[in-house]
């Protein structure tokens, strides 16, 4: 018991405290940044509601939202609520903004998952191919597209993308997550993913080349090794050497840094769903910092931040599978 | 004709590019407004001799903007990655060199500031601010200098174990006086380096941030401005507002991520015998 404390469940309270006080940090600095915004929410919501309002009602509405406490005492009030599970009413949806988020999530999670999933086999794929021909022209081109694709923004690469395939080629629908006219439930999972595709290979093309390089530079260091040299001059091909000495070695540190890319992959998807006008989280908070809708912004930057977060503890996590020495050393 | 040796090359090479780069800047920057002002005869026209780009949907030159609003970027850019790069520096060495508190708060805000994804913070920060350039700039500087500030301080860090900062410190000199005359002349080419690599990211995020439509006011030639408008007219035809400006930023980028390159070859010493 006292050995499993100290091993296991000792840094386990360490981290949960530390992200804890992350998630809080994130949602102290947010929530200041609203504060100090010159744009009024109330008037937004007014200018939202589309009719006059008199006076009364207007001080109504600021009493309600409690505008005029002190920003300490509506802080602790909107995280106590917040806690509770009532993250406020939306402006911009007239929505709970837990509602929409739990909608949009599932959205933005699909596309992002199919663009990390494919990102990661592209990328992997690639920096194989790369490592193997280390020097020849398989390699040289690779790195050059790999470099390339980085310095495109994600939003124009999605432009030129829509403009081919969905402009002229018209394979993909321009835009939104469905077929206009036909209501949700009559959506087949086949027309979802065709309005999925689009946006999706946009965002895994823009982070492909960051695995592919790592895993190229894993591999060349693998197969500079002397027990690969062994195992060569035992005479293995060079699919078995990737197989046997290879795979082992790079696959799960790709892994892991595919999991500490969340952040760019939740950045990256802000830009693709509003060129795609696809209805994610990524829309929507682009749009409810354009309206002033400050519940949903402030909604969204915690679910973000909860999103890296997460992605970033199954790293460490596998930080600790992958290599002996900090497992031996985290207790 | 004598051959000139690598480093010249590279010498020649790097003066070469920062001259294209300031004179695209240049050009950008003196082109008057006459120059993209809207001409309603001349809207919607593809790409010919006169008008090169195209012109959009209120018959402006799309070259002419797309030149105007690269310079812009430019200076947003340069400016964005000048401040972060500064902010890295004082915060790195400040990480180094501080106390251990000052080391795990320092940490601790950058795992904040990678905590949450760039493009929310940057919307984010140009709320509070406003939109317009101020936000922008501030957004883009704020975001950008967390890895440059951990490089910093695992060079502050090593360079403290050296040897010769061990015999400086016997020889009664005070803390200060090593971090003005032994570290901080370390540290000069990892800032402009720094500065330099930090500069197509802050152009990129500029754009984006712009195409989002917070940052930039509209009626301003800015490249994002310029592909969000492109994105209206895409389904009728006019590929030439989308494809041709967010080429010539690419190019940008690429010519500075090059620069930056070169820059640290040059500056690396172990290539000084080449």
């Amino acid at each position: 018991m006292r050995k499993f404390w100290r091993r296991l469940g000792r840094p386990l309270l360490g981290y949960g405290v530390k992200v804890i006080a992350l998630l809080l940090a994130v949602s102290l600095v947010a929530f200041l940044l609203v504060c100090l915004s010159p744009v009024d929410p109330v008037q937004q919501y007014i200018l939202g509601l589309g009719t006059a309002i008199s006076p009364e009602q207007r001080a109504e509405i600021e009493d309600y939202w409690g505008v005029n406490e002190p920003p300490v005492e509506r802080y602790v009030h909107w995280l106590s609520e917040l806690l509770r599970g009532n993250w406020g009413e939306s402006a911009l949806y007239r929505r709970p903004v837990l509602d929409i988020i739990g909608e949009r999530f599932v959205n933005s999670l699909a596309l992002m998952l199919c663009a990390w999933v494919l990102s990661g086999i592209l990328g992997f794929v690639l920096g194989c191919v790369m490592g193997i021909c280390q020097g020849k022209w398989p390699d040289r081109l690779l790195k050059r597209i790999s470099y390339l694709i980085s310095s495109i923004p994600t939003f124009w690469l999605g432009l030129v993308l829509l403009l081919i395939f969905a402009v002229w080629l018209q394979w993909f629908p321009t835009g939104f997550s469905a077929p206009i006219g036909v209501t949700q439930e009559n959506v087949t999972l086949g027309q979802r993913l065709h309005h999925l595709a689009l946006p999706a290979i946009t965002l895994s093309l823009m982070s492909f080349a960051n695995i592919a390089l790592h895993t190229r530079q894993k591999l060349i260091d693998v197969l500079n090794s002397e027990y690969v040299l062994f195992a060569r001059a035992r005479g293995e091909s060079t699919w078995t050497l990737l197989r046997r000495h290879g795979l082992r070695n790079i696959l799960l540190p790709a892994l892991t840094l595919q999991f500490a890319s969340f952040a760019e992959l939740f950045g990256g998807s802000v830009l693709a769903e509003n060129v795609f006008s696809y209805p994610g989280l990524g829309s929507a908070a682009a749009a409810a910092g354009l309206n002033a809708d400050v519940p949903l912004l402030l909604g969204i930057t915690l679910i973000s931040a909860i999103f890296v977060c997460v992605g970033n503890t199954a790293a460490n996590l596998l930080y600790g599978v992958i290599d002996p020495k900090i497992r031996e050393v985290a207790p | 004709m004598r051959r000139c040796n690598r480093r010249t090359q590279l010498v020649l090479l790097t003066a070469g590019l920062s001259l294209l780069l300031l004179a695209i800047y240049l050009v950008g920057a003196l082109i008057p407004e006459s120059a993209y002002a809207s001409d309603y005869l001349a809207a919607k026209l593809p790409p010919s001799w006169e008008h090169p780009f195209g012109t959009d949907s209120l018959g402006r030159d799309l070259l002419m903007r797309t030149l105007k609003g690269l310079s812009i970027s430019m200076t947003v850019g340069i400016a964005a990655s000048a401040i972060s790069a500064v902010i890295a520096v004082l915060v790195g060495i400040a990480a180094a060199t501080g106390a251990q508190w000052v080391d795990a708060a320092i940490n601790w805000v950058i795992d904040l500031v990678m905590g949450v994804p760039h493009t929310i913070l940057v919307i984010l920060i140009s709320f509070a601010l406003g939109r317009g350039l101020k936000g922008l700039l501030i957004g883009i500087a704020a975001t950008h200098w967390c890895s440059l500030a951990r490089l910093i301080r695992g060079e502050v860090l090593q360079l403290r174990s050296e040897t010769y900062i061990a015999v400086s410190r016997r020889l009664g000199k005070g803390s200060g006086w090593i971090l003005v005359h032994h570290l901080l002349p370390h540290l000069v080419p990892q800032f402009f380096v720094g500065l330099i690599l930090t500069f197509p990211h802050a152009i990129l995020h500029e754009a984006s941030i712009s195409f989002l439509g917070f940052g930039l006011p509209p009626e301003q030639p800015a490249i994002g401005i310029i592909l969000s408008e492109s994105m209206k007219y895409l389904s009728t035809g006019m590929w030439w507002s989308a494809v041709f400006p967010g080429l010539l930023l690419v190019a940008i980028v690429l010519l500075v991520d090059r620069l930056g390159d070169q820059l640290r070859r040059i500056l690396d010493p172990s290539s000084a015998q080449e």
